[in-house]
């Protein structure tokens, strides 16, 4: 917006000029940054570098290099095309810009960074520290640790509720999920959920908290309303034993009705009824099914498979794997941009 | 309440009194703090305070100076109390959480006597549990030495078959894998790598014979050959050389690994390279079976390994782990509610719901027949991992892990039931 007061019929005529300039030049830049660049991310946690994968070919197409030990990935709200990847040997996380395909900026994020969500606002950064036992929060803008809230051992799942004030983390080691007011830091409730809880989704309705139980083989669902546990989904896998089970990554379809669960070392992801808790289907995909990501239509999943450095593109509508696709060692997290 | 702390205290009084001096120092310390709780318990809503015992002889020779030094790979290179206090302070927030708080009360002993009485005073103090950081014999005759209130025993070094088997007792625990569970580790790992035909190096002392002996039954199980079995012996006297030079030793016979039945490890550490066939060496040195290794990179390990050098300058043992590990297996079923008793913490642990995280990648908990800890083996060789037990391709009617070890069949453990 550009104001001015009074002048010379000149100046108004080159200010006007220049505003239309400007205008053409941010509409240009906006819509640079809105088109998706229609390709995958894939941190791996050994070889410093994020795969790319185009969507249309299922191919590599290259590798971005970025900080030590990346992990977990998460696209920066209100900043079309840019995306947080959490390096936890780095001790900060790197500011990918997706156009341009390389790193544009930095964020301290404490020690031993981990997994984080950022607030609606996209203004600040919630991480789970690790070695520290805490949950720290950074300020975007200034880049510094606004606060930090102690938490159980080796806390790792880090999710902020759709308006903000609450943030979950879960400790690996206590067994609990801790329900964090973000204004004041305080844990207002400690829920014991089942063995190594990992990550979180909240349902599309905004009434549960879906937590992956590890070790337990299960999820844990919790009633956002109570702080309370509401319902559990033990796995089975046919031709696996319950020891195999280890769901770690989950996300849900945005009409709400399906979670697709990555079943660890049980190789195969789920896709479960949200309403009914029954398992729909299981795909067999990698060795070490972890984190997965929906395509925007939701046509297919993605899945990273922490043991065979690879990740499966699984078809949503059979529940087939259509591909596997050689990523580079130890694939953490998945991002894809086709929005 | 009151009279029961009144027995305690009479039981302790009465016990100091007839113990040696240096012992009832020791004591002394360690009781005062234990009966305040106990009265704090009844008035106020405060956390209540369990004590855990961790039991050690002073004079252990598995932890002499020059011992310590040689740190043979089968051997403890440190006493382990570091793991269980790790393992307390991790569940600190759990324990919190849960109006729940634990503390862990040292005991040095002299003699099987004094760790007797020991044990009693805790036991009148209402102890649920005690870690054991003791040879075999002592396990045993400590699991022994019964009362109403006796406290369960967590056996974190003593490696013995025998106390799975013949000698098991419904109080012990077992954290630390026994022999059997080690040789099948090995015996595996040949298999995997299709190394399927053994010579045995057997030495002459009895505990290399219960090592031989877990052995050759870890080798008939997985149908391994043994090419031959020779005796050696610690010695350079020339009319002796075919016992103890490993080039004799290792000749005129083909084979694809050595097993070395060494449990000291002074004549194992001379065999690797010194083969008259390149062949691998494992057993007594070389590749080495493991609780844990410092080294392993998934599933939690390195988060593990890394608070423990933090805190105590130095890496982490399979020694460690089985005190880090009965430390949380009591924790635990003290959050999973349990009643703060022997009994109460043994029907949690006993139960097949019972899910331990031992951060080796799976779930672990006791077997009900013999209640040895099931558990995934490390092979290790110095500075990196050959590979984990159970190996792939080796399957079980119910669980994978009981490929190692005693299974239920095989038990020879008849006072538990299951």
């Amino acid at each position: 917006m550009i104001r001015t007061s009074a002048g010379s019929g000149l100046l108004r005529v080159q200010l006007a000029a220049l505003t239309v300039l400007l205008g053409l030049a941010l509409a240009a830049a906006t819509a640079a940054r809105s088109a998706p660049t229609q390709l995958a991310y894939v941190s791996s946690e050994k070889d410093n570098a994020i795969t790319v994968i185009d969507l249309a070919t299922l191919e590599v197409k290259g590798t971005i290099d970025t900080c030590k030990r990346p992990r977990h990935m998460q696209r920066l709200p209100g900043s079309e095309g840019r995306m947080l990847v959490v390096c936890s040997d780095s001790d900060r996380a790197d500011v990918i810009d997706l156009k341009a395909g390389r790193s544009i900026d930095q964020i301290p994020l404490d020690e031993d960074p981990e997994l984080l969500d950022i607030s609606p606002d996209g203004k600040i950064i919630y991480v789970s520290n690790e070695d520290d036992s805490r949950m720290s929060m950074i300020d975007i803008a200034t880049r510094k640790v606004v606060r930090t809230v102690g938490t159980g051992p080796e806390p790792e799942g880090v999710k902020v509720s759709p308006d903000g004030k609450i943030v979950y983390v879960a400790s690996e080691v206590a067994n609990m999920v801790h329900v964090i007011d973000t204004a004041t830091g305080k844990i207002l409730h400690n829920i014991t959920v089942g063995n190594r809880p990992r990550r979180f989704e909240i349902t599309p309705d905004g009434n549960e908290l879906w937590v992956t139980n590890e070790l337990a083989g299960s999820v844990t669902i919790i009633d956002r309303q109570a702080n309370k546990v509401k319902d559990l989904i033990q796995f089975e896998v046919k031709g696996f034993r319950p020891t195999d089970i280890t769901p770690v990554g989950m996300t849900m379809t945005r009409d709400g009705k399906t979670a697709w669960i990555g079943l660890g070392k049980a190789n195969h992801v789920a896709a479960v009824d949200i309403a009914s808790r029954k398992v729909r289907s299981l795909t067999l995909v990698g060795s070490r099914a972890w984190n997965v990501a929906l395509t925007r239509d939701e046509s297919r999943l993605f899945v990273v498979n922490g043991l065979s450095d690879d990740v499966t593109v699984v078809d949503t509508a059979s529940g087939k794997a259509i591909k596997s696709i050689q990523v580079g060692r130890v694939p953490h997290t998945v991002v894809i941009d086709d929005q | 309440m009151k009279a029961a702390l009144a027995r305690a205290l009479s039981a302790f009084l009465l016990a100091v009194m007839t113990m040696p001096r240096r012992t009832a120092m020791i004591l002394a310390t360690l009781a005062a703090p234990l009966a305040a709780p106990g009265l704090a318990q009844a008035e106020t809503r405060e956390a209540r305070e369990i004590v855990v015992g961790y039991l050690t002889w002073a004079e252990d020779p598995r932890y002499d100076p020059n011992r310590l030094e040689d740190d043979y790979p089968r051997h403890p290179g440190a006493r382990p109390r570091a793991g269980a206090d790790l393992a307390l302070e991790e569940a600190s927030f759990a324990l919190d959480a849960n109006r729940l708080k634990v503390r862990i009360e040292a005991g040095a002993v002299d003699s099987l006597e004094d760790g007797k009485r020991i044990l009693d005073t805790w036991s009148s103090a209402g102890v649920p549990a005690v870690v054991l950081d003791l040879p075999g014999d002592w396990v045993k005759a400590l699991a022994s030495h019964d009362g109403p209130a006796a406290p369960l025993l967590f056996n974190a070094t003593a490696t013995d078959d025998d106390l799975r088997g013949a000698s098991c007792h419904a109080r012990v625990f077992h954290v630390i894998p026994n022999e059997r569970m080690l040789a099948d580790a090995v015996v595996q790992l040949l298999g995997a790598r299709r190394w399927g035909r053994v010579l045995v190096l057997q030495g002459p002392t009895p505990a290399d014979e219960t090592m031989g002996k877990a052995y050759a039954d870890a080798l008939r199980k997985f149908g391994l050959k043994t090419q031959a079995s020779r005796p050696f012996k610690l010695s350079n006297d020339p009319r002796e050389r075919q016992l103890g030079n490993v080039a004799l030793l290792t000749s005129n016979i083909d084979y694809d690994a050595v097993i070395v039945n060494d449990a000291d490890g002074e004549f194992a550490r001379g065999v690797p390279f010194h083969t008259i066939l390149p062949r691998p060496v494992l057993g007594g040195d070389g590749i080495v079976a493991q609780a844990w290794h410092p080294r392993f990179e998934r599933f939690g390990a390195p988060q593990l390994s890394r608070r423990f050098v933090k805190a105590n300058g130095r890496a982490m043992s399979g020694w460690d782990w089985a005190t880090w590990m009965s430390m949380k297996a009591i924790t635990h079923a003290l959050i999973e509610g349990g009643e703060a008793t022997a009994n109460g913490l043994r029907t949690i642990l006993r139960s097949e719901k019972t899910i331990l995280d031992g951060f080796k990648g799976t779930r672990l908990g006791f077997r009900p027949w013999d209640q040895q800890l099931r558990q995934p083996i490390f092979l290790s060789y110095g500075s990196g991992i050959a590979g984990l037990a159970p190996f792939e391709g080796y399957l079980h009617q119910r669980d994978v892990l009981d490929t190692l070890g005693f299974d239920r069949g095989d038990s020879a453990c008849r006072s538990i039931g299951s």
